[in-house]
């Protein structure tokens, strides 16, 4: 559906994007993630034939961005960054202009205008004025106008930005739902977004492409899971003494021990040999050395640590 | 074509859904009404040289307040962005554009009608004169916003792109004033005088209308608004 081959773009003397290349496949949702600045909103207006890379080329849906920048826009439905909207208008009048500029008229038109509002639930919302609107429902019109002409590829610039936590999850919903028949291209910094609604997430720092792979994949590399165990200790105990406890203990590579909030309470950190569940294990090395669990934790490697450690490398030095 | 016109139609409503279009058209309809009836009555002639002398004049001011939101308001809120990523050509968002606020200007010279069908009540109009002072306004209208379409692509602030706009209007204004032709001597007089607004709008006003005329307000739009279309192209590029 969309094919980047080496996208450039220098802004002056700023590098923007270095050589990105990727690949998005029919009906699938794509998560670009990275740090701000990191070349996602530059990627997206190249896609969307809003300036020209400066070099490199791209096709989506079979159209050159270079030979058929109408084609290319015919197949994208686009929702920049901040949704910029004619706050003028009406909700309803809105969705027509935007439709009637993608060559809609008449019953279609209609038809569509309501079915987007059924989509994006604006549906009590279409005569009101757009300045009027919560910042949830300018997204949601900014959706809708994306939506309007059934585009097979969606291309979204942080549509979760400025949400509420309700809101965000509401918009996660439909970004779902719309993924399961179209193409959807969506960027955020957000992680937990990410891994929530997207099949597949492309890291961006510093204008390249530094991860393409699905998120469980992205966790797994990340490495293990830790545990920590607080613990209360009978009183004079040394730490190094209580983490040599948890460091005979079968399964178990290192540990480590440091006071908690008060000199009996130490918090043991764990790291596991191998994949399996250490929680049973840690909690009888617990009763047999004598000492009263206060609580036990297993935490999970997440892609934020492998987006720290992708995007903290070069990310920082350009636009 | 359609896109066009669909552009046309949504600035030419979104005049009227602010304040814009009635200030504008009140200020402009008070104040030549103002300037237009006491010479008139002092000249006591069934004629309307005060109408086609005055309004240019206040256009010079007018117009670029019509125009300096046109690009530069949609490239702040960055709706422009939206725009151009429909499946349109540059030079339609352009023409769209223009169209809209000619539109708007057509229909402020309509309100204007009052004054030749008040003035036809006093005595025998020659239509020729009006025809021609209505097409020299018309002409003239449409360079001056096609100049203020053009300074508002090159900013995203209205104030810029308004005094951008007044700078050209005042100066292709004042380079066919007699005071300016006297200061600047023969030589420099012969280049500034066919450059000027006035020099084309004079025959017009009385009726005779000279090809030359018409295309010189017809090639400064064309220029205008062909430089507006490559300033907004040129973002892609930047």
């Amino acid at each position: 559906m969309i094919e980047a081959r080496d996208l450039t773009k220098t802004y002056g003397s700023v590098r923007a994007l270095g050589g990105a290349s990727f690949e998005v496949r029919k009906g699938e949702v794509l998560g670009f993630l990275g740090p701000n600045g990191a070349g996602k909103t530059t990627t997206m207006k190249i896609l969307t034939c809003f300036i020209a890379p400066t070099s490199g080329t791209a096709k989506v849906n079979g159209c050159d961005i270079w030979e058929d920048p109408i084609g290319v826009r015919r197949a994208i439905g686009y929702l920049p960054e901040h949704t910029p909207l004619y706050t003028e208008m009406l909700v309803h009048e809105y969705l027509e202009f935007m439709g009637k500029m993608r060559g809609l008229r008449g019953n279609d038109l209609a038809r569509r205008i309501k079915k987007v509002a059924e989509q994006t639930a604006l549906g009590d919302k279409l005569g009101a004025e757009i300045r009027a609107l919560s910042k949830g429902y300018r997204q949601r019109v900014g959706i809708g106008q994306a939506l309007i002409h059934e585009p097979p590829v969606l291309i979204l610039d942080e549509p979760m930005s400025g949400l509420d936590p309700n809101q965000a999850s509401d918009m996660r919903e439909l970004i779902k739902e719309i993924g399961e028949e179209r193409t959807v291209v969506y960027s955020t910094h957000n992680l937990a977004e990410v891994q929530a609604a997207c099949k597949r997430v492309l890291i961006v720092a510093g204008g390249a492409i530094v991860a393409d792979d699905t998120p469980e994949e992205l966790s797994a590399r990340a490495g293990k899971s830790r545990y920590f165990v607080t613990v209360k200790a009978p009183e004079g105990k040394e730490s190094a003494t209580v983490a040599a406890q948890y460091g005979r203990v079968t399964g178990v590579d290192t540990a480590s021990a440091h006071t908690g909030e008060t000199v009996e309470e130490f918090v043991i950190e764990v790291a596991p040999k191998g994949d399996e569940d250490l929680r049973a294990e840690l909690f009888r090395a617990t009763v047999d050395a004598g000492y009263t669990m206060l609580g036990l934790e297993r935490k999970d490697a997440d892609l934020e640590s492998i987006f720290r450690e992708l995007t903290t490398k070069g990310g920082s030095d350009s636009k | 074509m359609n896109n066009v016109l669909t552009i046309a139609g949504r600035q030419f409503r979104s005049y009227f859904n602010s304040a814009a279009a009635y200030i504008v058209f009140c200020l402009v309809l008070a104040i030549v009404g103002f300037l237009f009836w006491p010479p008139f009555f002092l000249r006591g002639q069934v004629t309307l040289t005060e109408l086609f002398t005055t309004l240019p004049m206040i256009l010079v001011f007018a117009a670029p307040a019509l125009t300096m939101g046109l690009l530069a308001e949609e490239k702040r809120t960055g709706t422009i962005e939206l725009l151009i990523t429909m499946p349109v050509r540059d030079a339609e968002v352009i023409l769209g554009k223009f169209l809209g606020v000619l539109g708007l200007y057509a229909v402020l010279l309509l309100l204007t009608f009052a004054y030749p069908i008040a003035v036809s009540t006093l005595g025998r109009l020659d239509w020729g004169e009006i025809f021609g002072g209505y097409l020299g306004l018309f002409l003239l209208g449409s360079a001056l916003l096609s100049i203020g379409l053009m300074c508002s692509g090159w900013t995203d602030n209205q104030l810029v792109g308004f005094f951008a706009a007044l700078m050209f209007s005042v100066t292709l204004f004042m380079m066919g004033t007699d005071f300016v032709l006297q200061l600047s001597g023969m030589q420099v007089a012969r280049i500034l005088e066919p450059l000027a607004f006035s020099t084309h709008l004079e025959a017009l006003a009385r009726g005779v209308i000279d090809v030359r005329d018409v295309l010189y307000f017809l090639s400064l739009s064309g220029f205008s608004l062909a430089v507006a279309f490559r300033s907004l192209e040129s973002r892609r590029w930047s």
